[in-house]
């Protein structure tokens, strides 16, 4: 199945795909609307130093620890998917816990999220793929 | 084709499930539910009483689960007697079921002390299911005084889920400070001093002597009034089954790294369970959610003639109160043993990394819980610490402390 892959020596650390992730989930169809003025909690976040950059979002495990960790059933796989019921997640944060990516985080509302690859929002395909002005991170098979 | 059958339905039983269809999708599995509900996570009925889920989202599987899986869960029966022998298992309705590969996932009981004049206290409540939850939000009222035994994780997140609901909360325990399993005395402190912020009141280093009635007098001589008990002291394994019927047992159910039981065809799983803990390499009773569905998935799997091995359990928690979180991973080894501390400080919270000869061996995190399963992971894995930045790693948790070529294989490949 296709992943987000991230080659870290063409990563620029530009942190586009950060807006670009947090407006693809937004529901609103205006950018500045979206963003302007409020946090951003992206699902994927550029990590690095000095020298090197790289954007981390779910791997989207085959053996997922996360999903056997939920303690209320809310992450679940399906066809090699990850996603969340955000309306089931208490956030307690045990996905934190055991995520060896630190792949999720919480959204601003007291409740969890997570990459899932935009097949649930508007965008349709991965917008910080889409977005990434160096194609540091691609949607492939591998 | 095989006859399953899984004692319990919690979430080892799920596990049990979800490893046996990975290897045989034909094969009927029998699941016997003490209790008349769809499998739930347990750990949500003090969010259900704080109103943060309701009894739809608390399900933990799809309405579909089962019947999708292929299983027929009797609801409402519990197995009273095991014969090994004969490969069958006696239900409390005095009917038998043959298997071929049996799971105990029987998780475990509240354990009450025998407290003095205990008897004459009528409204008293363990937190240990979903009947307990509704049961006790029965009973309490917007004006009830409620009596808490127990300062562990039960008795701390009952009294959050009771917090709005309720006049008064009292919460008491023989240890000097809260979640004395996991803290130690100075994040201890910091917990308290949440809870107390949000007007719970707490006895430490302090027991109940006797009740009488709707009074509780304390070790230290004072006396607690209250209209509600709820009794939070611990948990034990249900062991029973197994132990009578000539299984080896300790604190649990001894399993293997296969989930095996001593006795033939008989697999265990969950908090009912006794196995190799990581780091110690003892084998302890690890009562927790991630661990139960692990090693109900390894169980289930070896059932159907799989090969899997769980050999990586360790204690981690993740637990709020009142929006401070907190989580703890691990063991801290003592320095005699070699284990060392690394502590950061935070403003509000804690950092503390354990160390033990070269290896992150745990962790207590208040505060800044920010992707703390790469330290998770690194426990699990057996990480050696020079094989990263650990300077790096004692300020945040970054894949920035681990070398390009770990980070290929993580980020650039499936994993």
């Amino acid at each position: 199945m296709k992943r987000v892959y991230v080659n870290e020596q063409w990563c620029l650390g530009c942190h586009l795909c950060e807006y670009n992730c947090a407006f693809a989930n937004s529901g609103e169809t205006d950018m500045v609307k979206a963003l302007k003025g409020k946090p951003i909690y992206p699902r994927i976040r550029v990590d690095g130093d000095e020298k090197i950059n790289f954007a981390v979002s779910c791997r989207h495990c085959t053996d997922p620890i996360c999903v056997k960790s939920c303690i209320s059933g809310a992450l679940s796989i399906q066809d090699g998917v990850i996603s969340i019921d955000q309306s089931k997640c208490v956030g307690c944060l045990t996905c934190v816990l055991v995520c060896p990516y630190g792949a999720l985080s919480p959204n601003g509302d007291g409740v969890m999220q997570k990459c899932e690859l935009c097949l649930q929002n508007s965008c349709g395909e991965p917008a910080c793929v889409k977005g990434c002005p160096n194609r540091a991170i691609v949607y492939e098979e591998r | 084709m095989k006859q399953y059958v899984i004692l319990g339905n919690g979430v080892a039983a799920v596990g049990c499930i979800e490893g046996i269809r990975r290897e045989d999708k034909e094969s009927a599995i029998t699941v016997v539910s003490k209790e008349p509900y769809a499998v739930y996570g347990r750990p949500l009925i003090s969010y259900y009483l704080e109103g943060k889920t309701d009894l739809e989202r608390m399900k933990y599987r799809p309405d579909d689960f089962y019947e999708k899986n292929g299983c027929t869960v009797l609801y409402g029966k519990s197995a009273v007697k095991l014969d090994t022998e004969n490969q069958q298992v006696f239900l409390d309705d005095g009917t038998s079921l043959p298997y071929d590969e049996l799971c105990v996932a029987t998780g475990s009981s509240p354990f009450v002390p025998p407290f003095e004049g205990l008897e004459t206290v009528k409204n008293q409540y363990p937190f240990m299911t979903l009947d307990d939850a509704l049961a006790l939000e029965k009973a309490v009222t917007p004006s009830s005084r409620v009596l808490i035994i127990g300062a562990g994780l039960i008795g701390l997140k009952c009294a959050e889920g009771l917090a709005e609901r309720v006049g008064e909360i009292t919460v008491c325990d023989l240890a000097g400070h809260v979640l004395s399993s996991i803290l130690d005395e100075t994040c201890a402190g910091i917990v308290a001093e949440t809870l107390e912020a949000h007007g719970i009141r707490l006895m430490l280093g302090d027991s109940v002597t006797c009740f009488d009635g709707q009074t509780a007098l304390m070790k230290s001589g004072s006396t607690v009034e209250f209209d509600v008990l709820v009794l939070a002291v611990g948990v034990r394994a249900n062991t029973a089954l197994v132990k009578d019927a000539g299984g080896k047992t300790e604190r649990g159910i001894l399993i293997d790294q296969k989930m095996e039981t001593s006795l033939p065809h008989v697999y265990a799983a969950g908090d009912c369970t006794q196995g190799d803990e990581l780091l110690s390499g003892q084998k302890r009773v690890l009562a927790l959610l991630p661990n139960a569905y692990m090693q109900g998935q390894c169980a289930g799997i070896n059932m159907a003639g799989g090969k899997d091995v769980f050999d990586k359990a360790i204690a981690m928690n993740a637990i709020g109160f009142f929006g401070l979180h907190l989580m703890t991973a691990g063991c801290c080894f003592p320095k005699e043993e070699g284990g060392e501390t690394h502590e950061e400080h935070i403003p509000g919270g804690v950092k503390r990394l354990f160390t033990r000869n070269g290896f992150l061996t745990g962790f207590m995190l208040i505060g800044a819980t920010d992707r703390a399963g790469i330290y998770t992971a690194m426990i699990r894995d057996q990480i050696p610490l020079d094989t990263v930045d650990f300077e790096l790693l004692q300020k945040t948790a970054s894949l920035c402390a681990f070398s390009a070529e770990n980070r290929r294989k993580k980020l650039g490949g499936v994993v």
